[in-house]
């Protein structure tokens, strides 16, 4: 097997040199009756040729030459080659989590770097090294509020991604929290009043995300002075991060928990991503996950280390702010790599980019008789819109001109049957958004 | 100092900054294709509340800074790719190449977790396929690939065992762990709602099997063990141990991080276990990237089937799959988007690299461990002499005399080419040494990590100094960690006066 580096002769020498006369021998605390005695039924062996070739006629199989226009958390966007070539570096792709500083110090000070990123972006003091995506990012900041308020309740945006708010249902459970959720208004936004009726002293956190489920801007400002007139406290939610190259950052929010996929991630079927947690300094007690600091050497070098780790499961055990330990590092870097190479300019002229081709993707299918927005409200790259027709059966027709339609909304949201959320960014020609449009105004004048 | 001399000769002890110190504006490392529509006015469309003038501190740095700058920090990393990296319980095998290769695949990392299912049968056969080589390596009946890493894995299936023992009408208190455990269990076992009750191991470091039955009550909903055990010894009495559990009602829920020992030898399920979590990025070889990101699989039987997070992996007729949402006893969603979808293909070419002979990777590990074991023997103390499986811990008791703790020898070790073993775990060990080789070792770098912990050990005797202070030859020598906690730096800051040393 090409993966050993022994042969049968040095086998059997390390056997001798042990005082072993067979590999069994080596089993014997595992009894016998226990012991496979067949070959495992899986297939393979494979030569490197034929794992590319199985793994090319799954590709195959799946949606290539279709041009998307789904959003809804997961992006596409440009990636430089660059990053890959940089997280395939042995080096970092096959290093393990940072603890031994001194050999560590690529992990440590890019994660560092990471950590200064993701706070220059959301506007916030602190970032942790990443967490699993962004759903489990905003279930960790709203435990991270249950702890630092000591309250149980939490009121969530219907607004937010229903993944995001299934992931935290889950962890609520049994955890003693009380999970309700807040309407939005008609334009799409949080509904500041019902918000309003429901705090009361009892809440540990509000939770929105912008730009929302929608793709509308929230306002942040009503959403935090409302929160925290209660004591509670504001929790943003963000699915889509280049929208930060042109949108005011949440500094309202006390914790803001991101998914970083926007930033080089390929889609991928929906992961690995990586999550963000970054929040006020004097809550950095309480995050969750890992934090690479600061620190010198015994020669006074400027040095990185990870830090306050009395925060986390294998020193505290259960006691621990949270169960996470391996978190999405190698995701973090090309997150750090990409932003890099984007720079303040670059991460600017593509948000522009995204929001340009989403006004002219709305403009083109406005011009459909019978195709409404939905809301008024500002957005940054995604928008919904309203058919006269189920979404379903005019997807259905777009695949046959190989487009991927925008996502139905009906199932998350049973009041918004017949509205599809629409997803454009910077890597739509315009020629696609033209034939998208054209080949939704005749899918929709096909007879029933 | 003006005068300081910037860069050092050697590449790897290069004085690399941060990359905000680099910046300068104008300076740019990636250009867009130009726009092809109108340009929408920001301040119009979002109205001028919304609107931000460029993130505030963002580099501004060209395309050979980025590359050159992120290649020198690669530098100062050890690497499973530069040499052996023997952490006890992280199994540090080999990443193939091949499975990068096939995870970047256009139809493969470019498909949306959203697209219509009949577009996604590549995907799903796939995940298909995984599912089935790990159920017949684990022996369970049922299985979901949706957490994203071994902790969460881990809280999916005490989740699993809540909703089973809800269903029966009492979740139950308490959730039995061992005290060599990962400090992963005791912290799932609180957020799945549960007390921790921490079991004292026996005299040679397994499961106290009659101190059991009497902490075994209807008060139990499980017990966590890891098998082997963290001292890298086959728990020989764990049929025994599920059949007091079941007896009262408890589930076993085996933690899958020493799935390496096992893996084509012994089946989980056919050794009473209810439910167990895979750690993908250990025993199937998807690379560890400096901390992630995992897969968290969790097998289990039949009974917890019901139960398992949705979206369900189904298969209907004529063969196509497709993912179901709704399970009336799910315990709910646990990550957004179904897996760590790139992370499983990754594994599912590794066991299609190996086939049965997954076994043969199984059967090399416990080699290279009981043969670095025979050499060190007597030159570290071995606290408990059980046979070792994939892993070997010893402690520093030998050393100690001389001042010199399991941490120095790790750090000394680093001089000598070595990353550190795993050091003071697990805690029932006092000055552990936990080494684990892995299958990916030939046995002349076993042979050289035997002469570098031997001449550690003989240096810790004569000249116990030189490997107080290690280690000697890295880019930075021991770190501050304390002063590192007690005034966080956790990020760069313009404001801020960069140290001496970087400039």
């Amino acid at each position: 097997m090409r993966y050993l580096p022994k042969s049968p002769v040095e086998r059997q020498d390390m056997l001798a040199a042990i005082g072993k006369k067979s590999i069994d021998e080596l089993f014997s605390s595992i009894p016998e009756k226990y012991r496979l005695r067949e070959a495992l039924k899986i297939p393979g062996p494979y030569s490197e040729t034929e794992v590319i070739q199985y793994f090319k006629e799954r590709a195959a199989e799946n949606a290539a030459g279709y041009t998307s226009f789904l959003g809804a958390g997961v992006y596409n966007h440009l990636r430089s080659v660059v990053t890959d070539t940089i997280i395939q570096r042995g080096e970092f792709l096959t290093s393990y989590t940072p603890y031994q500083a001194e050999i560590s110090q690529g992990t440590l000070q890019a994660i560092f770097e990471f950590q200064t990123l993701m706070c220059q972006l959301t506007g916030q003091d602190v970032a942790n090294a990443s967490m699993y995506d962004g759903s489990t990012a905003t279930t960790e900041a709203v435990l991270m509020a249950e702890r630092l308020t000591g309250r149980r309740r939490v009121l969530v945006a219907r607004s937010v991604h229903p993944e995001y708010r299934d992931v935290l249902k889950t962890y609520a459970k049994n955890s003693g929290l009380h999970i309700e959720e807040i309407p939005f208004t008609k334009s799409g936004t949080v509904d500041v009043k019902a918000l309003q009726s429901a705090l009361k002293d009892d809440v540990a956190a509000v939770v929105a995300q912008s730009p929302n489920f929608f793709g509308v801007i929230e306002t942040y400002a009503p959403l935090a002075e409302t929160a925290h007139a209660a004591g509670a406290m504001f929790v943003v939610a963000i699915a889509e991060g280049v929208s930060l190259g042109l949108l005011r950052p949440p500094a309202e929010a006390d914790i803001v928990a991101m998914e970083a996929q926007s930033f080089g991630l390929p889609p991928s079927y929906g992961g690995p991503f990586a999550g963000v947690i970054a929040a006020r300094e004097r809550y950095v007690r309480q995050m969750p996950g890992r934090l690479a600091g600061q620190t010198t050497d015994s020669e006074g070098h400027r040095g990185f280390v990870l830090t306050l780790a009395t925060r986390e499961q294998h020193i505290r055990r259960e006691k621990a702010t949270s169960n996470i330990c391996t978190n999405q590092a190698l995701c973090a870097l090309a997150a750090t790599v990409h932003l890099t190479l984007l720079g303040k300019e670059g991460l600017r002229e593509m948000a522009e980019q995204n929001l340009s081709k989403a006004q002219f993707a709305l403009s083109e299918l406005a011009k459909i008789p019978g195709v409404r927005r939905t809301f008024d409200s500002p957005f940054f790259n995604e928008f919904t819109v309203e058919l006269p027709r189920s979404v379903k059966i005019v997807n259905s027709h777009l695949l046959r001109e190989k487009i991927v339609g925008p996502l139905a909304l009906g199932t998350p949201y049973p009041e918004l049957t017949k509205h599809a959320l629409v997803c454009v960014t910077e890597t739509t020609p315009r020629p696609e958004i033209e034939r998208f449009a054209g080949a939704l105004k005749r899918a929709l004048e096909q007879p029933v | 100092m003006k005068d300081k001399i910037k860069k050092a000769s050697r590449h790897v002890s290069q004085n690399e900054g941060l990359i905000f110190e680099k910046s300068s504006p104008g300076k740019r490392a990636f250009e867009l294709p130009p726009l092809d529509v109108p340009a929408a006015e920001p301040a119009k469309s979002l109205g001028s509340h919304h609107r931000r003038e460029g993130v505030e501190g963002f580099p501004e740095v060209s395309e050979i800074e980025v590359l050159r700058h992120f290649t020198r920090l690669s530098t100062w990393n050890h690497a499973i790719d530069l040499g052996m990296y023997p952490l006890g319980s992280c199994t540090m095998k080999y990443n193939p190449r091949v499975n990068e290769f096939v995870a970047r695949l256009e139809g493969i990392a470019t498909e949306h977790p959203y697209q219509p299912q009949e577009l996604s049968q590549g995907c799903l056969k796939i995940l298909r396929l995984l599912e089935k080589c790990l159920l017949e390596i684990t022996g369970m009946d049922a299985l979901t690939l949706q957490p994203a890493a071994g902790a969460q894995g881990e809280l999916t299936g005490l989740l699993l065992i809540r909703a089973y023992l809800q269903k029966q009408g009492n979740p139950r208190k308490k959730v039995l762990i061992p005290d060599s455990a990962h400090g992963t269990n005791p912290a799932t076992a609180v957020i799945a709602g549960y007390e921790v009750e921490n079991i004292k191991s026996g005299a040679q470091g397994q499961v106290d099997v009659e101190g059991l039955r009497m902490l075994v009550n209807d008060d139990v909903a499980a017990l966590m063990i890891t098998n082997p055990s963290t001292l890298g010894i086959y728990e020989q009495r764990l049929p025994e141990i599920a059949e007091i559990l079941h007896a009262r009602g408890a589930l076993l829920y085996m933690d899958g991080a020493n799935m390496n020992a096992l893996a084509g030898i012994t089946r989980p399920g056919d050794l009473g276990v209810d439910v167990m979590h895979l750690n993908l990025h250990k025993t199937f070889s998807t690379p560890h990237g400096g901390g992630g990101p995992g897969a968290g699989p969790v097998a289990m039987k039949k009974i917890l089937e019901p139960f398992r997070p949705v979206p369900i992996l189904v298969e209907k007729e004529g063969g196509r799959l497709a993912l179901e949402p709704i399970r009336p006893d799910s315990i709910g969603r646990v990550k957004a988007f179904s897996s760590n979808f790139g992370v499983l293909v990754r594994a599912l070419a590794y066991i299609l690299a190996y086939g049965p002979g997954v076994r043969q990777a199984t059967e090399d590990a416990v080699l290279n461990a009981n043969y670095i074991r025979k050499h060190l023997e007597g030159v570290y103390d071995l606290p408990y002499s059980l046979p070792s499986m994939h892993e070997v811990v010893f402690s520093d008791a030998i050393q100690k005399r001389n001042g010199v703790n399991t941490m120095d020898i790790a750090k000394r070790l680093i001089d000598y080419g070595f990353h550190p073993y795993t050091t003071a775990f697990p805690l029932i060990v006092p000055g552990a040494l936990m080494i684990e080789p892995t299958e990916s070792e030939s046995r002349e770098e076993c042979d050289l990590f035997i002469d570098a912990m031997r001449s550690i050990a003989e240096e810790a005797a004569t000249q116990p100094e030189i490997v107080k202070t290690a280690p000697h030859t890295t880019r930075v020598r021991r770190l501050d960690e304390v002063g590192a906690a007690r005034k966080p730096v956790l990020r760069w800051n313009p404001a801020a006066p960069r140290s001496t040393a970087a400039d």
